[in-house]
């Protein structure tokens, strides 16, 4: 096995989830792209654990904080969306341009 | 360490960078005592700051922080003070802020901050502290209510660390910053009462005519630094013990130690410089009794302490010492007799403060170093003594005058009975301080009397000082005794009914009655030494003489002296208490006008000096005004209409034709860039991660 | 230009044929979440690629985190996210508007193609073919346990303290204040 298939495994994961972020209206599926960022940061995190070999284990402690703290950014962001959904009716993100004012 | 940063370093670190610390052999270094001692000049001046900004807001109103900063003080400085006696301390600390370049001989001239811990310095820290702290216990009772209670603090706290700046300074430049800060601080209290003109000039007085002696003291610094090539005391003494052979200081030294001489002059308000001290007394009384009477004043006295060996050291300044001793003995004697005609308590005892600052510049001058210092010691007690009794009277009867006094012995015992200890100690009757020091100053004038040449810096002038000095005790006796008949007996004419001031202000003069009794006997000649070989701790050693036994002769004369003079202000103005006031009226024809009008000094400074420089300044000044300045102004007027004209023309069609196509152009931008704030996240979030990743390919490729 | 080792070598270990069918399933997956039509599959295809991602790590000896994943994504967050479906009504069945037009679409892909592009270029450019020392020895529990405790305590329990900031912000937000004839009946 070679470092990189982690790596790159991560980057398209990474990007894929981009693409997710960037072309998805309903924002629920914009959450589950987030979730799939996360994702591809943890597999890079654990890889480079291994890699550098840590006697603190210190990638996969990190992965696990950021697993805690996906958990709470899904239980606010959906928690946010029902609120948006219960205020206007729909859930999709186009049409909350409240920025502009 | 040549940063800003050096210079707060010593508040973080005491021993950041030392450079000195050297002990002379037989002397010890002080140990951790001496390594911190550059707290004694910071605390008071942290302290300082510290009530200007938060003061008032403070439960005591900023008189807490004053008085422990001072009481910090005190204790540290008799800790030191003890330590000396027990073995010698010679310690010197410093942190080096920066060097200002090199001299003709390659020396770099560095700027350092230090602290030095000798023998002298250590003397100082405890007369300032001491009297320091007494003081402000008794001005925290005498100052209340006032209006600016915080903001009098605040002056004076600067002015403790302003005079141990200038104590524990172990080079000049500090020394003058020290000098400067005290100069500061004595400006801001005496116009403390500034409502009231009189003493908001007063205080201009007293600071220009420091000033005027200042650029003595400057010139003489840059004389001896140049030619040593260090700003430090130690340098230059380390060069003067040298000698003079190969000296390039003592091609100067004569000039230099005038120099010198005349900043001294200036802080210890030798005559003719003395004017400002007695209108220095428009402050506030505890500001008298610590800066005006024990410390600030003998300044001037430390500075020629600190640099004695340089006036002292054949082929140096040895020969500015006969000046040194004759304006000494004017002071002593010419100052004495005002207070015989003032009737402000507090003049009469500024003008008994000059007189006793020339014994000390006498002293000096006789090369008599310990004398004089010793003289220093016993009366910044019994004279901050005096004052604040002075003021615990003014106190009761509001009034400065003893015209309205008189008969105070039955209001007022505790101030009573300090005041006459004090009295008598100044005098000098045995067996209190002023006896002590005075006595061993006309020891030391006698012994330069007949023991020095002319070579040796005219000293030989002294046999004639020696009768001046003994007739200056005499007068003040005399004067004393004037004072305390006309405030403490007879009868009471002032209004109201005079009271005894509160225990703040009696403990400290009880306190101060103690030390004015007992200072004296640490340095009895022959019994008892400690103050001679404390203020001996010196890197170079001063090699002054100091009597080993009492002469009983000089004593005795002293001692008549003294008496005499309060036996004939006994008779003068006590016999019939009724009619003390109708003769103290009594005068006589020429000495009488001139001594009140202070020999018309004050007058030939004013109309010789100040007045024909003023009309004829004021004059060129109102020409310039009206011709070289109304001129400019004129052509100015007339060429701004002009130009305005044109100005004009060019707004309406230039600048404004620019400023309708900027606002259009800001105006077209917008409309575009409008479009592109479309509130939504996602586009904003694209536009992010494009951006990202354009820049980061940027910087990688190139 | 960035490895030395042949394809032929890498696919003779073992590991790297499971790896190759994880990773296929995984970007597969991938792609389907960020692509589908239908919420629910959104959300199941996302379990696919974070059960790949366990089986992952499971590779890279870190069970823990595996075990984690498993039970935090698969067994809660994918729980929420079906509720949260549920809760906004979303259409179950097929919906053409879960998605930008294309216009929008192109563009989306052009940029994240670009930060898959850069990524990948970087993470080849310095670390070619070095190898991973990966399953050979497992990491024990009770290292992490002890290094959490040890070394990391300080942002564990600064994890804690904003999951617990997480649950109060969600109820505070998500909470449906009574109307007044609800407060009526209430009181």
């Amino acid at each position: 096995m070679i470092i990189n298939q982690f790596l790159l495994l991560g980057a398209a994961l990474f990007s894929i989830g981009v693409y997710g972020v960037l072309s998805r209206r309903n924002a629920v599926l914009v959450l589950l792209s987030v979730e799939l960022m996360l994702a591809a940061v943890n597999i890079n995190m654990v890889a480079f654990d291994r890699l550098n070999q840590d006697v603190m284990a210190g990638g996969q402690v990190f992965a696990l904080f950021i697993i805690a703290v996906a958990a709470a950014e899904v239980g606010i962001g959906i928690a946010i969306v029902l609120l948006i959904f219960r205020n206007r009716r729909s859930a999709n993100v186009d049409e909350l341009d409240l920025m502009k004012l | 360490m040549s940063s800003p940063l050096a210079f707060v370093a010593p508040l973080i670190l005491a021993t950041a960078e030392e450079e000195g610390g050297h002990a002379v052999e037989h002397f010890g270094d002080g140990g951790v005592l001496a390594e911190f001692a550059w707290l004694i000049p910071v605390v008071p001046m942290v302290a300082a700051f510290a009530i200007a900004f938060f003061g008032k807001k403070s439960p005591l109103k900023g008189w807490g922080l004053a008085w422990g900063s001072m009481a910090f003080v005190a204790v540290y400085g008799v800790a030191l003070f003890i330590s000396n006696l027990i073995e010698g301390i010679t310690y010197e600390g410093a942190i080096s802020i920066g060097d200002i370049g090199t001299d003709a001989s390659g020396h770099t001239l560095g700027l350092e901050w230090g602290w030095m811990v000798d023998g002298l310095s250590i003397m100082m820290y405890m007369v300032v502290g001491v009297v320091g702290v007494l003081v402000f216990t008794y001005a925290k009772s005498y100052m209340e209510g006032d209006i600016r209670f915080t903001w009098f603090f605040a002056s004076f706290a600067l002015f403790g660390g302003g005079m141990l700046v200038l104590v524990s300074a172990p080079n000049l430049i500090q020394l003058i910053v020290g000098w400067e800060l005290v100069g500061v601080a004595s400006y801001l209290l005496i116009g403390h009462y500034w409502e009231e003109h009189e003493n908001s000039s007063a205080a201009i007085k007293a600071f220009l005519t420091n000033k005027v002696a200042d650029v003595g003291l400057f010139i003489g610094a840059i004389i001896i630094s140049l030619s040593v090539g260090s700003f430090r005391f130690t340098d230059i003494m380390e060069h003067i013990s040298h000698g003079a052979d190969h000296s390039t200081l003592a091609q100067y030294s004569f000039w230099a130690g005038v120099a010198i001489f005349i900043g001294a002059m200036g802080k210890s308000a030798q005559f003719p410089l003395h004017v400002w001290l007695p209108d220095a007394m428009a402050g506030p009384t505890p500001v008298s009794a610590l800066m005006h009477a024990a410390t600030m004043v003998t300044a001037g006295v430390y500075l020629i302490g600190r640099l004695f060996p340089f006036y002292n050291t054949p082929g140096f300044a040895d020969d500015v010492r006969w000046i040194i001793i004759v304006i000494g003995t004017l002071t002593l004697f010419l100052t004495g007799l005002i207070a015989l005609v003032a009737d402000d308590i507090k003049k009469v005892l500024a003008y008994s403060t000059l007189s006793q600052l020339g014994y000390m510049m006498v002293a000096m001058g006789a090369g008599a170093y310990t004398a004089a210092l010793f003289h220093l010691f016993t009366h910044a007690f019994f004279k901050s003594l005096l004052f604040l009794g002075a003021g615990s009277v003014i106190h009761a009867v509001h009034s400065n005058n003893m015209s309205d006094m008189g008969g105070l012995r039955k209001y007022m015992p505790q101030t009573y009975t300090t005041f006459m200890i004090g009295s008598l100690a100044l005098a000098g009757i045995f067996p209190l301080a002023g006896f002590w020091s005075k006595d061993e100053i006309l020891a030391s004038i006698q012994y330069a009397g007949s023991n020095y040449t002319v070579e040796q810096g005219g000293a030989a002038l002294a046999n004639f000082v020696l009768v001046v000095a003994i007739a200056g005790a005499f007068v003040t006796a005399f004067y004393m005794t004037r004072a305390v008949s006309l405030t403490f007996f007879g009868k009471y004419k002032g209004h109201g009914h005079p009271h005894e001031s509160p225990k703040m202000m009696t403990y400290p003069l009880i306190a101060l009655a103690g030390f004015s009794v007992v200072a004296g006997w640490i340095n009895i000649p022959g019994v008892t030494s400690f103050f001679t070989d404390g203020v001996a701790a010196r890197f170079l050693a001063p090699g002054d003489h100091h009597a080993t036994a009492l002469n009983y002769g000089l004593a005795a004369v002293g001692t008549l002296a003294a008496v005499g003079g309060i036996v004939v202000g006994y008779f003068l103005w006590f016999a019939d208490k009724d009619t003390q006031q109708e003769r103290d009226k009594f005068r006589i024809p020429v000495l009488y006008p001139l001594l009140e009008h202070k020999y018309f000094i004050d007058d030939f400074y004013m109309d010789g000096i100040v007045r024909p420089l003023r009309g004829p300044v004021a004059r060129a000044v109102d020409w310039f005004n009206g011709h070289v300045i109304d001129l400019v102004i004129n052509g100015a007027g007339v060429l701004s209409v002009r130009l305005g004209k044109i100005v004009y023309w060019f707004d309406q069609r230039g600048v404004d034709g620019a400023i309708n196509a900027s606002a259009a152009a800001a105006g077209g931008t917008g409309g575009m860039l409008r479009l592109l704030q479309t509130g939504r996240i996602q586009q904003y979030a694209f536009l992010i991660v494009a951006g990202t990743v354009a820049l980061v390919a940027g910087f990688i490729i190139f | 230009m960035f490895f030395a080792v042949t394809v032929g070598d890498w696919l003779g270990e073992v590991e790297n044929w499971v790896f190759a069918v994880l990773a296929i399933a995984m970007v597969y997956a991938a792609i389907r979440v960020v692509t589908t039509k239908n919420v629910v599959h959104a959300a199941l295809f996302l379990v696919i690629a974070l059960g790949g991602s366990a089986a992952i790590f499971l590779l890279l000896g870190a069970e823990f985190v595996a075990w984690t994943v498993v039970m935090v994504y698969i067994g809660a967050v994918i729980v929420l996210f079906l509720f949260g479906i549920m809760i906004t009504r979303a259409p179950l069945g097929y919906e053409t508007k879960l998605s930008h037009p294309r216009r929008v679409r192109i563009g989306a892909a052009l940029a994240s193609g670009a930060l898959f592009l850069l990524i990948g270029g970087a993470m080849l450019d310095a670390f070619g073919d070095d190898p991973v020392p990966a399953a050979i020895d497992p990491t024990r529990t009770s290292d992490i346990g002890q290094s959490i405790f040890e070394r990391f305590v300080i942002p564990f329990e600064v994890v804690s303290f904003v999951l617990l900031a997480a649950l109060i912000g969600g109820i505070v937000i998500a909470r449906q204040d009574p109307t007044v004839e609800e407060e009526e009946v209430l009181q």
